[in-house]
């Protein structure tokens, strides 16, 4: 298990003109391979026009612990949603 | 099922009342139908249960290509080499979505792989029995696919955020290997009557297998108990298989073909097909390793395993020379 072959995370974007899209990971030695893997198992059915890979120890994510401090502040900003305004019938569409 | 008679604690459920207040938070969690993610709290039975049956279900995926990639070289057309190759195919991508699903518990692939090869983890019962004629690759997509059907499409809702998604990929696909099975078994039951009977002698020996794959009955088992509260099995074992037969008997009707079991008939009162157990010393024979193929399909695993060592060495040794240079 000492050189266990990396493992990668995959993104793809899809055909709509949509952000690459996290879709799963799997294991190549380098880069190229783990293009040519990514093309093999996630994208078998056309899913995909652009992949990414990137290793896994190289991305960097937020602690479940920390779910209260980064996000519950957006909580009660409620006036950021365009709901929020009450504006009359006789504005027309806004 | 793909995962069978996966241990999970071996004690009673606890309740809410008996947890801790860590363990409580995490069955309320579960209970709401919160998703559970790879770095979140979870106990150590949950993680345990977890690998042992995604590893499993990863197992039987990958074990689950070779008896139809027995027949990639025999298919009867070009048309159905392609269709099966792309299956076989699948299979593979399904054994690897299920792999890294494991991964994000903890444990390594190289790992999984040595538990599967030392037989300390297990795959499904039903790839340990041969596939003899063209017939049997029909049955196995009818039948093998369509009973995996049965308990992946639920799975999809599990507690688990990595196997949940896994199982969304897998069952998008999994639709195309049950109806290209079915489609196999309507060219050959409508063929003439040697294709027919090849059908029929498919079904005869696959049918007991596939309702095998459902595990026995575990009404009483602390286990399911367990994985069914963690929500990581959805239903029991003879509430699926009642479902497969409900499906799969009008389907055979429809081909033409007989069930291998006089007492199948519709019961009106309950609203089911009656139907017999399959073989379950059979089943448990197969388990400890004396199915008619378990020799010959964990050797080529093993064999597969160590005749690529000298291929990934030189990947990783390639990628290690090359590291420096794409540094500069």
């Amino acid at each position: 298990m000492k050189n266990e072959i990396p493992l990668w995370e995959v993104f793809i974007r899809g055909q709509h003109g949509l952000n690459h899209r996290h879709v799963g990971s799997l294991h190549a030695a380098d880069a190229q391979q783990a293009i040519l893997n990514a093309r093999d198992v996630y994208t078998r059915r056309n899913e995909g026009v652009s992949i990414w890979v990137v290793p896994s120890n190289a991305i960097s994510a937020s602690a479940p612990s920390d779910k209260g401090p980064l996000f519950e502040p957006s909580n009660d900003k409620i006036y950021r949603h365009p709901t929020f305004y009450d504006i009359p019938d006789d504005v027309g569409t806004m | 099922m793909y995962a069978q008679m996966v241990k999970s604690t071996g004690s009673a459920v606890k309740s809410l009342d008996e947890m801790t207040p860590q363990e409580r938070a995490f069955q309320e969690r579960v209970d709401a139908g919160e998703r559970i993610e790879p770095k979140e709290w979870m106990p150590d039975g949950y993680r345990k249960t977890l690998i042992r049956q995604i590893g499993q279900h990863a197992h039987s995926e990958i074990v689950g290509q070779l008896p139809e990639g027995n027949w990639i070289t025999r298919a009867p057309t070009l048309e159905r080499k392609a269709i099966l190759l792309a299956k076989v195919q699948d299979e593979a991508g399904h054994g690897l979505y299920l792999y890294c699903a494991a991964e994000t518990l903890g444990v390594s692939r190289d790992e999984l792989f040595e538990a599967l090869h030392e037989g300390r983890m297990k795959y499904s019962s039903i790839f340990n029995y041969p596939t003899l004629t063209w017939a049997d690759i029909g049955a196995v997509g009818w039948l093998v696919d369509g009973a995996a059907i049965m308990n992946q499409v639920p799975l999809q809702r599990c507690s688990y955020g990595p196997y949940a998604r896994a199982m969304v990929r897998i069952c998008k696909e999994e639709s195309f290997h049950q109806r290209q099975g079915f489609d196999i078994m309507m060219k050959m039951a409508n063929g003439t009557p040697e294709q027919k009977d090849m059908a029929q002698d498919a079904l005869n020996r696959f049918w007991g297998p596939s309702l095998m794959m459902f595990g026995p009955s575990d009404e009483h088992s602390v286990h399911s108990a367990q994985s069914m509260a963690w929500k990581i099995k959805m239903n029991g074992n003879d509430e699926l298989r009642q479902k497969f037969v409900d499906l799969t008997a009008p389907q055979a009707e429809f081909l033409g073909l007989t069930i291998p079991d006089p007492d199948l008939k519709w019961n009106a009162e309950r609203g089911h097909y009656d139907y017999s157990e399959p073989d379950w010393d059979e089943f448990f024979e197969v388990l400890r390793g004396n199915g008619p193929c378990n020799k010959e399909r964990l050797g080529a695993r093993v064999k597969a395993w160590d005749d690529g060592a000298w291929v990934r060495e030189g990947l990783m040794a390639n990628a290690a020379k090359r590291r420096p240079i794409a540094a500069e």
